[in-house]
């Protein structure tokens, strides 16, 4: 009864915390139609950011700050804009598959930096020290807490993402996306609309990495693999419905059940596959990628107008 | 001087012929298809094992069993069009830039469930570089990698020059709308895209498992420097990604020689980094390229 509720829990914080990144992206592409493909590079940010604030001193790595948690979080948002900008700004004005490979190219470079310069963080290895907010209280109601604060950003998220899409600004920003030449004819600053949703979409990412490296209480070289940030992130949103903040979490929602509940059902295969049953699931998640883009391209809640607020 | 030329240079050479075949894929793909194709590198990566596989099903020599990678990786990449990328013809680039982050996923998963993670290598022991000239020694794999690559860019400028495909296909990429109303069949032009950027691909992962060692990601590894190279030469020109992808090549390794004090100038571990900047500095300052590709 206790492993089910501690694995309930488990399952939960995971989905707020895809559902933070699945937020972010879909406020620059859904938003936006800015095609980010180095989700890893600002989620990584936000997660080494926060553990080397955080994280009791060690020799191995640049530490012993002592930052209180909470407090890391708007550092590691900060960060991961700072970088996102000056890229933005070089790519925004131009055709989007150069975001595309420029997005790459930076998570790339971020995961270069955090392999190769062990004294920052421990190289491959990874910094495994990092204090989660209200472990004090033990299990299960310190992962309650945590999970509480996680579901708390993600309402707060939900509820600025939604305000947005209603927005004067989310409607200048899919004018943007749907016709940029009109919408410049019309007096929008098309680079800078585009650099605002890129940039808070970024922040927006690092917060979800300083979650996940809080959560697990863990940032290592395995967290900057594209796999499990980059892809299954897209695969939410497009599952989801992209341009549709509630589609974005349940996309979150779903894939993550799918993701979990497909490793439930491989664990029991023989031995000598489990090692490579991984590879089946990022197998599925690639097909199933593709099938719903060619056959349910707008995703499980598609893009609506929005309401109007009075 | 010749320390320079034998461990930097020269390996500099080879390793941006391996970017060049790479590259000259992209650059083609986006001529005719507009978007930029992210399971390159994972094509790549499956030409690579494809001749593995022919290594150690047949005994083979790795340069015997190239056919087979290339050949493997035309078809593959015809095939991956033909069933996921075809009913997007109409749709905007950036949609199937999307559906090819799901062929990367799908292509590299199921190398790493035929063949596995372990890394490994199409022959054992050490070969001894051979004297050029002087002190000039050059090791045998990057005079076969050179070699071969400068054959198939000879080929692939006939191909693109004189044959009636390839004047179809650079129609195409001038004018898809007009190249249609002229009477070319724009489905044979694409089928055709594919199986050269394919087999290329296929070619350029074969020469990087021979130039390094074979892992799953080889090709995701390389796509930042390709995508670098097809950028410096113009995306959308063929023959500014073989300049670029060579550029690039030559940068990465050059970079790293001790130009300023004992150490490396760049570390070795930042190679890419080098064609991150070089990509940066383009889009900042002519990001139509060197040889003014279409698009911006």
């Amino acid at each position: 009864m206790f492993g089910l509720l501690m694995y309930g829990l488990t399952l939960l914080t995971m989905i707020g915390i895809y559902g933070v990144l699945t937020l972010a992206l879909n406020l620059q592409w859904g938003f936006a139609g800015l095609f980010n493909a180095g989700i890893a590079g600002f989620f990584a940010v936000g997660a080494y950011t926060t553990a080397i604030l955080t994280a009791p001193e060690s020799a191995n790595h640049l530490g012993g700050f002592g930052w209180p948690p909470l407090a890391a979080l708007p550092v590691a948002m900060l960060l991961s804009g700072l970088i996102a900008w000056p890229i933005g700004r070089i790519c925004l004005g131009l055709k989007g598959d150069y975001l595309a490979m420029a997005s790459i190219g930076i998570a790339e470079i971020i995961r270069l930096v955090f392999k190769n310069e062990t004294w920052l963080a421990n190289g491959t290895m990874g910094i495994s020290t990092v204090p989660r907010p209200f472990e004090s209280l033990g299990q299960p109601w310190g992962n309650a807490a945590f999970l509480l604060l996680v579901v708390l950003i993600l309402v707060v998220l939900y509820l600025a993402a939604e305000r947005a899409w209603a927005s004067p600004w989310g409607r200048a920003m899919r004018a943007i996306r749907d016709n940029e030449l009109a919408a410049a004819a019309i007096g929008k600053d098309v680079v800078r609309f585009r650099l605002e949703a890129f940039v808070i979409g970024s922040m927006v990412m690092g917060l979800g990495g300083a979650l996940s490296a809080m959560y697990f209480k863990f940032i290592g070289a395995s967290a900057t693999e594209p796999l499990l940030t980059t892809f299954l992130v897209w695969v939410m949103l497009i599952i989801g419905g992209s341009g549709n903040n509630r589609g974005a979490l349940l996309g979150a929602l779903v894939v993550w059940l799918i993701w979990s509940g497909t490793e439930l059902f491989t664990n029991r295969l023989p031995a000598e596959w489990i090692t490579r049953s991984s590879y089946l699931r990022a197998l599925l998640i690639g097909v199933l990628l593709i099938v719903v883009l060619q056959r349910f391209a707008r995703g499980i809640l598609p893009e609506r107008p929005p309401r109007r607020i009075d | 001087m010749a320390e320079f030329i034998n461990l930097y240079l020269l390996p500099g050479v080879a390793v941006g012929c391996i970017y060049a075949l790479g590259a000259v894929g992209i650059s083609l793909i986006f001529a005719i298809l507009r978007f930029a194709h992210f399971a390159h590198g994972d094509v790549m990566t499956l030409g690579a094992y494809l001749a593995y596989s022919v290594v150690i099903a047949l005994g083979w020599s790795v340069y015997a069993a190239l056919p087979f990678a290339i050949l493997g990786g035309a078809l593959a990449s015809m095939g991956i069009d033909h069933v996921v990328y075809r009913p997007f013809r109409r749709s905007p680039g950036i949609i199937v830039v999307i559906a090819s982050f799901g062929v990367m996923l799908v292509v590299r998963s199921a190398i790493q469930l035929f063949w596995g993670v372990d890394i490994l290598s199409y022959e054992t022991g050490i070969r001894r570089p051979i004297p050029l000239f002087g002190d000039i020694r050059l090791a045998q794999k990057h005079i076969i990698i050179i070699a071969a690559s400068v054959v198939i860019a000879a080929a692939l400028h006939w191909f693109l020059s004189r044959s009636r495909m390839g004047k179809a296909m650079r129609a195409m990429s001038d004018d898809a709308d007009l190249a249609r109303i002229s009477g070319i069949d724009t489905e044979k032009v694409v089928r055709w895209t594919w199986l050269i950027g394919g087999g290329l691909a296929a070619a350029a992962g074969v020469f990087a498992g021979i130039n390094t060692k074979l892992h799953p990601s080889i090709g995701w590894d390389l796509l930042l420097p390709l995508f670098a190279a097809a950028i410096l030469g113009g995306i959308g020109r063929p023959y500014g990604a073989i300049v670029g992808g060579l550029a690039i090549g030559i940068a990465q390794e050059v970079a790293t020689y001790p130009w300023l004090s004992e150490l490396p100038l760049v570390p070795p571990a930042y190679k890419n980094a080098v064609a991150f900047f070089v990509m940066v500095a383009m889009l900042v300052w002519r990001p139509t390229g060197l040889f003014k590709g279409r698009v911006l």
